[in-house]
């Protein structure tokens, strides 16, 4: 009996192929963008973990200008402290630590400590990290460092790094011997850092990884319309089939009961294939959203992919889930559907479902709207957007049919009135894969509207902030002061980059000692500042705080900041700063130095002539030997800065346009499941006289127009999501916020793209209609459905 | 005690790196080898000697406090080459490992250090001599007046040291054969200091007062096959004789002694003279009985706290033991290889 229900139940699939295809396919293709993205946080935060437990995290360190003299003078006084120097070689991490004096801990446990100072000159890293290591004569040990790191002694990495003597920070071991003397008697010049927390940077990147799974979440949704189209069709077409079993003596339940297990059957099918798409995605982005984490937070990430549970199991639950939720309505009503109630299809009915519709959808729009006038937080700012989108979409089929009544209102001649009257008529059939298309448009305008605005506010900073000609880095005070005596003559001025880290009311920060010059009055630009800020700064009575510190510690102007334990000083002005993501503060060099007399300037802005910084550069090469990876220029730091950006941004376009792809599909299942139904509506017009090929044309123009109309009112929506992308998300997730600008060419180019997507889609369709033999018209007339 | 040579390439933890190091490691002929009738000149020998493989310089002290307490004292200095040269920078082959140890009858407290020679973190020079490891230090204007000093986490020491009697060459004027098949050392020692100064414990400071025996090796050979460990007693008897003896622990056991006389006159004896067994069998031995017919000796050593585990980077046994029997007097045990 079972065997007998359940073959003829799967009998409809087999029938229907372009279904079952419909509904794998949709389940598969919102599962693997979820798990895809899933898959990637899962790696990220995994990568967090482990740099969290590496090397030294947890303790102090030491930091300022440490040469090999003042770290033996430290251990020599009885601080347990191990040196490490850290740099890049080829694109990797490369760091170079004291294992006889490095505290113990994953790093060290990974690599044999004997051999990493006995190896003759081994470098310690994961394979794929190995790799990419350019030649360097040392010899590659696989090991399990950190994601994206290379270990080696301290000696061969100073080596490698050409930095040859010099030290960049010592840790300092949480066991310390019973006494020794203060550090201001040993090694004045270096400070003292409190432990930096993984937690700083799992909060940093936690907006980032929200904005993925809000996208994950999104291309699922999507995914999902396209399977509850296609299980709502289903049903209707298995109505017959089923009133007929009942008939025969199959019991109601037993009858629920398979057609559930039968559906949890192909949604584990579908999340299987979901899930390993989803691996392919996640590989495919994972090495951009390595770079882009490294690039904005300084988080290492490392570059490949495991399988982890976590993902690919929440892949299979959301499909399971997700088929349970788009079928649960329609297993619903088959268990309450009479016996004898009509066979009919229901896709007349499905317009009364509208009303109920557009009130939800008011609901969740005036639900967003309360949440953009009065929510506060990230996890706000993605509900009013989620209730944005969903209200959006449900109101969709409303508009719709009231253009579409518009237009048949004023359409001329008998076809044109046919021609909107149809479309009017199909639109239940379409209006869960129109859905889909307005959610992809509009994510596509409102994330192409973010970055492009981001990206014009960005580049405009970066001239007004990269305004020196030439940067110059010395690798110690000496060479930093020499740089200075030698530029001063040849420059129009040389602007001392004063900079030493700290935290300003628990928050991490660094700190700013700027030059009274023009440099500064005449290129920086405030959010908000109080008069004559310039020369109320060079008088010392005051500070600049960038927008960050300012959001992120609610100040304003006026309010006092603490520069040390013994000065505060109000805020003065608030700068834009979409650079980085910690807070600054610039106070004048003169404070500067008086509080933090320990700090040399490194870096130097050297002001000149464009025309002549090569030829500083030269002078600086031959008269200072300073190397060119000491020098950079204007020009070649913006273009630095501007591919960090890009880079940044590459793995939301890239899911945008996965977004878009899916709903293309969701649109030409949803018109070739249609075909067939509509036969009955198309035959009679055609024995009216309207030739196959018409009619194809008609398709044809009928998925443009509503695609078309779809996209006008996705904009909008892209719009007001781009608004909450800038104003509410870019706030939390960066700490600025940036102005919305618009970009019409941009918008008319993805309505190009969608329209194209429409044709496409409805091209197969159209072209089946045309070469449809005429006996399947004609025996529309033989049957009674 | 030639067997405490063995400690290095026995339990350090860079045993591994002997062999690891750019085809300078396993053959032990890149280094020096000690040589029989090479006369020890100081106070250059005092010093490093970086051509060798392994070296340490050794110091244990019975004390007794200003509370009338029994206090053992170690500072313990290791050298280790990777290559037998020397240098300056990183790349410097040379690793150094210290070791120091309070015990009390109670308690016992250790703390181990780790640092490279050739950047000044750790080193030995002769003259004036100076052994140290970070703030670990060894140091004086001559060998006869040194100060020495160490702590770790919960406990540390400074001391001052003076020399009552002459160095002692330890087996053929300073070389030393430590096992049956010929190997050999280059061993003298000084166990004639007096001591003086602090100790810093938990409870508090503690003045001290005692004696303190000094041992400097240097070697390249490694342990033979069939030795899994030693048992190391250095004995100083009321009467002002001490006695320096091992037991070599092996396929058959290898046991050598050094019989110093009050004036520093040694007497070496050779294997099978020194017996020492312990008294219980089963358990880790903190009481051994102690026999040397040459000398009439035949006493009892216990441990002052048989809890004198030194927790390092490989554990071994070593604290202070007091003498009774058919001589009286003070000393210190280790054993290695005993497991934990």
């Amino acid at each position: 009996m079972i065997w007998a229900i359940l073959s003829a139940l799967l009998g409809h699939w087999r029938r229907n192929p372009l279904q079952l295809l419909t509904l794998l396919a949709g389940l598969a293709l919102g599962t693997a963008l979820w798990s895809g993205v899933q898959a990637i946080n899962a790696e990220a935060r995994a990568s967090y973990d482990e740099a969290a437990s590496a090397l030294g995290a947890g303790l102090s360190e030491l930091r300022g200008p440490i040469t090999l003299e003042t770290y033996v003078a430290l251990r020599r006084a009885g601080w347990n402290v191990s040196p490490v120097i850290e740099g890049r070689l080829g694109g990797v991490r490369l760091l170079g630590i004291e294992p006889l004096t490095a505290p113990r801990g994953p790093v060290t446990q990974g690599a044999d400590i004997a051999s990493l100072i006995t190896g003759g000159d081994q470098i310690f890293a994961r394979e794929e990290v190995l790799a990419r290591l350019p030649e360097t004569g040392a010899k590659g040990v696989v090991a399990e460092t950190p994601p994206d790191t290379a270990l080696a002694d301290i000696g061969l990495a100073q080596r490698l790094l050409g930095r040859e003597g010099q030290i960049d920070r010592l840790i300092v071991a949480a066991d310390q011997p019973l006494s020794r003397p203060p550090l201001t008697e040993v090694a004045p010049g270096l400070t003292l850092r409190a432990p930096s927390s993984g937690q700083d940077v799992a909060r940093l990147t936690d907006s980032f990884h929200l904005n993925l799974t809000a996208f994950g979440l999104l291309s699922f949704a999507v995914g999902l319309f396209i399977v509850h189209g296609a299980i709502g069709l289903a049903f209707e077409q298995r109505r017959p089939m089923v009133r007929t079993l009942r008939a025969l003596g199959a019991p109601l339940r037993g009858l629920v009961v398979l057609i559930a297990a039968e559906l949890a059957l192909l949604a584990l099918v579908a999340g299987a294939l979901g899930v390993v798409l989803g691996y392919l995605v996640a590989a495919t982005l994972l090495p951009d959203v390595a770079a882009t984490l490294r690039g904005l937070y300084g988080a290492e990430v490392s570059g490949a992919l495991s399988l982890r549970p976590s993902w690919w199991l929440s892949g299979m639950a959301m499909a399971l889930g997700g088929t349970a939720v788009a079928a649960g309505g329609a297993l619903w009503s088959l268990a309450r559907t009479p016996l004898l109630a009509s066979a009919q299809p229901r896709a007349w009915v499905l317009a009364r479902r509208g009303r109920w519709q557009l009130a939800l959808s008011l609901a969740l729009l005036a639900l967003a709207g309360g949440l953009a006038l009065w929510g506060q937080g990230l996890i706000l700012g993605f509900v009013m957007l989620g209730a944005l989108f969903i209200g959006g979409a449900l109101a969709l089929p409303t508009l719709l049919a009231g253009a579409l009544g518009l237009g048949g209102a004023r359409a001329k001649g008998p076809v044109a009135q046919w021609f909107w009257a149809d479309t009017e008529q199909q639109l239940p059939g379409l209006s869960l894969a129109l859905m889909a298309l307005l959610l992809a448009m509009a994510a596509n305008v409102g994330v192409s509207t973010m970055v492009s605005s981001f990206r014009t506010t960005f580049v405009a900073f970066l001239d007004q902030r990269l305004a020196s000609e030439l940067y110059v880095t010395a690798t110690d005070a000496t060479q930093a002061s020499a740089i200075e005596a030698f530029a001063a003559p040849r420059t129009d001025a040389v602007l001392p980059i004063l900079m030493t880290e700290t935290r300003i009311k628990g928050l991490p920060a660094t700190i700013y000692g700027a030059r009274n010059h023009r440099t500064y009055r005449d290129n920086w630009r405030f959010l908000e500042a109080a008069p004559g800020v310039w020369e109320s700064l060079a008088r010392g009575e005051g500070l600049l705080v960038n927008e960050q510190l300012f959001r992120r510690a609610g100040l304003r102007l006026g309010a006092m900041v603490p520069v040390d334990e013994t000065l505060s000083l109000p805020v003065l002005g608030i700068y834009g700063d979409y650079g980085n993501p910690v807070g600054q503060v610039v106070i004048t060099e003169t404070t500067f130095r008086q509080h933090f007399p320990q700090v040399t300037a490194q870096r130097f802005g050297l002001r000149l002539d464009p025309k002549g910084v090569p030829a500083l550069r030269q002078s600086l090469r031959e008269g200072l030997g300073l190397d060119d990876s000491a020098m950079i220029d204007q020009a070649g730091l913006k273009a630095m800065s501007l591919a960090v950006f890009e880079r940044t941004f590459t793995v939301t376009a890239a899911l945008n346009v996965l977004t878009l792809a899916v709903a293309g599909f969701a649109i030409l299942m949803s018109l070739l499941t249609l075909a067939a139904m509509r036969l009955p509506q198309l035959a009679p017009v055609w024995a009216l006289g309207l030739t196959r090929a018409q009619l194809a044309r008609l398709e044809m123009a009928r998925a443009m127009v509503l695609a078309a109309l779809t996209g006008v009112l996705a904009l909008p929506l892209g719009l007001a999501l781009a608004w909450a992308l800038l104003a509410v998300v870019n706030v939390e997730a960066f700490g600025w916020r940036l102005p919305l600008y618009l970009f019409p060419l941009d918008y008319l180019r993805l309505g190009l793209w969608a329209l194209l997507a429409a044709g496409l889609a409805a091209l197969w369709p159209a072209f089946r209609l045309s070469r449809m033999p005429p006996t399947a018209l004609l025996g529309v007339f033989r049957h009674e459905r | 005690m030639n067997v405490k040579l063995l400690i290095l390439l026995v339990l350090l933890p860079f045993q591994a790196l002997a062999q690891g190091f750019a085809g300078l490691g396993s053959e032990a002929g890149d280094f020096a080898q000690p040589e029989r009738g090479h006369v020890l000149t100081f106070p250059e020998d005092h010093g490093a000697h970086p051509a060798f493989r392994i070296e340490w310089w050794y110091m244990t002290a019975n004390l007794k406090g200003a509370d009338g307490r029994d206090y053992g004292l170690q500072w313990t200095l290791f050298r280790s080459a990777l290559a037998p040269v020397d240098g300056q920078g990183w790349e410097t082959p040379q690793v150094y490992m210290g070791h120091a140890a309070v015990t009390t009858p109670e308690a016992h407290f250790v703390a181990e250090r780790l640092a490279r020679g050739g950047i000044g973190q750790a080193g030995v020079t002769a003259s004036p001599f100076a052994a140290w490891i970070d703030e670990w230090a060894l140091m004086g204007p001559d060998f006869d007046h040194l100060t020495m000093r160490a702590q770790g986490s919960d406990f540390g020491y400074d001391v001052a040291l003076t020399a009552k009697g002459p160095l002692v060459l330890q087996g053929d004027r300073g070389y030393s054969f430590k096992s049956a098949s010929g190997q050999a050392s280059h061993y003298y020692s000084q166990p004639f200091f007096d001591l003086t100064g602090t100790l810093t414990l938990p409870e508090g400071e503690v003045a001290v007062t005692g004696q303190a025996w000094f041992d400097h090796e240097w070697s390249s050979q490694p342990l033979a096959e069939d030795q899994t460990g030693w048992d190391w007693f250095s004995l100083s008897f009321d009467t002002g004789d001490k006695l320096m003896g091992f037991v070599l622990r092996g396929e058959s056991d290898y046991t050598s002694a050094t019989w110093i006389a009050a004036d520093g006159t040694a007497t070496p004896l050779p294997n099978g003279a020194f017996q020492a067994e312990p008294v219980e069998q089963t358990g880790l031995p903190t009481t051994w009985r102690v026999t040397l017919a040459e000398q009439g000796l035949d006493v009892t050593v216990t441990a002052l706290n048989p809890g004198a585990w030194m927790t390092t980077s490989v554990p071994y046994w070593e604290g202070p033991v007091t003498i009774t029997g058919s001589h009286q007097g003070r000393g210190y045990l280790e054993m290695t290889g005993r497991g934990d």
